[in-house]
């Protein structure tokens, strides 16, 4: 943007302070960015410090309770919840990075492949996608890391590319749809006439016009992949020790419950309040970028 | 209806086809093969050699795939390697836990979801939405398997009304009977129905909010209904399809949902099936537990698609 106009330029910051001016006020988005806020910076945290090390086990303090000593209390083997969760949020967010990455990255290359052929007058290559898309939905995240896990053994990789496999359909049919609205546009046909090829237009104009659904569904999708690996890893399909992970977490927990109730309670209000956190910012995204929705809701 | 009809009927047909020949594939593509996956390390090259015989791997791929398909159609299934029995037989018997879990839990959701969503919209922007918008918030963001954990704490470790898990079975002669059978079901259905309900719950106050704008719904309201009448009789109508499309959606994922809530409860339905015959490299099992709910997925979706065009005749004639 170096080389926008004076004027223009003070016009887009104005622009950009005003939406960041109305996304405070925004219940849904001011909720929502701070429990994700949140998230991050427990996983960026965890990275230098934590109460204890994580796998770190001390039998005489087994099942502590919570307390001054171990915030949160600590687990069959005396290993300090706090830290296993403050640890387990990095699992969290590698997996929601790269499986709404995968989804994201194919799914919209897909999306707007499939547009731009449409719009071109082409129709196998719409249809094929299109199609691809509803096949791809027959089969869960959870189906598909049960094939590959079968395969291959549990393992985080195979829960991150079952996840990312599952969101490529979904990110491809917004993509798509998106497009193909922006295909119709007279500025399109504008850049047509000037000779501009249907890549050079994907990338110079579809694509900065299709970013806003893009980026409230990614939002979503995150929260999605969280639940799904933490599910996965309950189901000991996921993360493996000694990693610490949510899921697994609950597992060891359930076999607590008599003796320690309290510990199946943390892990979980992580993951809640993880994944309602980047729901809520999804749904105050939309909010805000698309002002036609939000005055309808 | 009846080009409309066959045109969603081949579709289906072709999506299983290509699900099955997806399922096949990947099972195929296996490092080493099946026989050895199975056996693990400890299977020696004599042992690896007469289950690649059992499983009929020393066939074309093209000819095994024919056969399964066939088989499948047919009831015919291989036999599981860690039960020795046919697929089939295991697959009914576990599905006698699966089905009516996944049912009942599918009641509860439409219920609850129909009953708040509807209660939503027609208190817009007053305290009972706001109440029930935060709660299916709430909702969405609740992993089932902790939720089914929290029953299990509340109502079987704090009041003990419930066993922690388990199934007694529908027979008496086992100890078990239909009332014990439900009592069972009840927990494992509400953990199951709690996410989707509150997701429902939100598309059904949408979709009843969008429709009440129309002007079809003044003139009712114009002739004199109330506003209750105008609701029930003209706007639900109106507003199931999206309800629909979202409901089926929920039902294939309450039956994968079940292979969590299954392991949460010990309940020995698909879930466990699956579960174990994992844990015993039973790939035979894998596979065709895989193929039936990719099959499920697909035939709710196919008759998400007639109830279209029986709630929306336009559909059917387009």
């Amino acid at each position: 943007m170096a080389d926008a106009p004076a004027p223009l330029a003070a016009a887009r910051a104005g622009a950009g302070a005003g939406f960041w001016r109305r996304a405070w006020r925004h219940p849904s988005f001011a909720v929502g960015a701070l429990l994700t806020a949140a998230l991050a910076l427990a996983a960026l945290l965890s990275l230098v410090w934590s109460p204890y090390p994580p796998a770190e086990i001390d039998i005489p303090n087994k099942l502590a309770p919570p307390g001054a000593a171990h915030w949160l209390g600590t687990d069959s083997l005396g290993r300090d919840i706090a830290s296993q969760l403050l640890v387990g949020s990095q699992n969290s967010i590698v997996v929601g990075v790269v499986a709404v990455g995968i989804g994201l990255v194919l799914g919209v290359a897909l999306g707007c492949l499939a547009a731009a052929h449409a719009a071109a007058g082409g129709r196998w290559v719409d249809e094929l996608v299109m199609r691809g898309c509803d096949f791809t939905f027959a089969f869960p995240a959870l189906l598909t890391a049960i094939m590959l896990t079968a395969i291959y053994g549990p393992g985080l990789l195979m829960s991150i590319v079952a996840i990312g496999i599952f969101n490529v359909p979904v990110f491809a049919r917004i993509a798509r749809g998106s497009a193909q609205v922006v295909w119709a546009r007279e500025f399109v046909t504008a850049a047509r006439a000037a000779g501009k090829g249907p890549w050079r237009i994907t990338l110079d104009h579809v694509l900065p016009n299709i970013a806003s659904p893009l980026v409230v569904q990614a939002s979503i999708s995150f929260a999605t992949a969280i639940l799904a690996e933490a599910a996965l890893s309950y189901l000991g399909l996921g993360t493996q020790p000694p990693q610490p992970s949510w899921g697994r977490l609950l597992n060891e927990a359930q076999t607590q419950m008599f003796q320690a109730p309290l510990l199946a309670l943390w892990p979980g209000l992580a993951i809640m309040a993880s994944v309602l956190g980047l729901n809520l910012l999804g749904d105050g995204l939309r909010d805000l970028l698309d002002p036609k929705l939000s005055r309808r809701r | 209806m009846g080009p409309f009809l066959l045109r969603r009927l081949a579709t289906f047909v072709a999506t299983l086809a290509v699900a099955s020949a997806v399922v096949f594939a990947v099972l195929e593509l296996l490092p080493g093969n099946a026989a050895e996956v199975i056996l693990g390390e400890s299977g020696t090259p004599e042992a690896v050699a007469a289950l690649e015989k059992k499983l009929g791997l020393d066939r074309p791929a093209l000819e095994r795939y024919l056969v399964w398909v066939g088989g499948l159609v047919r009831g015919q299934t291989a036999t599981s390697i860690s039960y020795d029995t046919p697929t089939a037989e295991l697959i009914a018997e576990r599905m006698q836990v699966t089905l009516p879990l996944a049912l009942i839990a599918m009641a509860i959701t439409v219920v609850l979801a129909l009953g708040l969503g509807l209660y939503a919209a027609a208190r817009h922007h007053r305290l009972g939405d706001v109440t029930v918008m935060t709660a299916s918030q709430l909702g969405i963001a609740i992993p089932n398997f902790w939720f089914a954990i929290l029953l299990i704490l509340v109502f079987a470790v704090q009041l003990q009304w419930v066993g922690a898990g388990g199934f007694p079975g529908w027979r008496e002669d086992d100890g078990g009977g239909l009332v014990e059978g439900l009592k069972a079901l009840v927990l494992p259905a509400i953990a199951l129905a709690l996410v989707q309900a509150a997701i429902l719950a939100r598309v059904t106050r949408s979709a009843v909010l969008e429709v009440m704008r129309e002007d079809f719904v003044r003139t009712a309201r114009a002739k004199g209904l109330s506003r209750r009448q105008a609701l029930l009789r003209h706007v639900l109508r109106n507003a199931m399809i999206p309800v629909l499309t979202v409901a089926g959606l929920q039902f294939a994922n309450l039956i994968t949902g079940t292979i969590v809530v299954e392991n949460v409860f010990v309940l020995p339905g698909i879930g466990r099936l699956v579960f174990q015959a994992i844990a015993n490299r039973d790939l035979v099992v894998v596979r065709d537990v895989v193929m039936l709910l990719a099959a499920v997925v697909v035939l709710v979706n196919f008759v998400v698609d007639l109830l279209y065009a029986v709630v929306d005749p336009r559909l059917r004639h387009g």
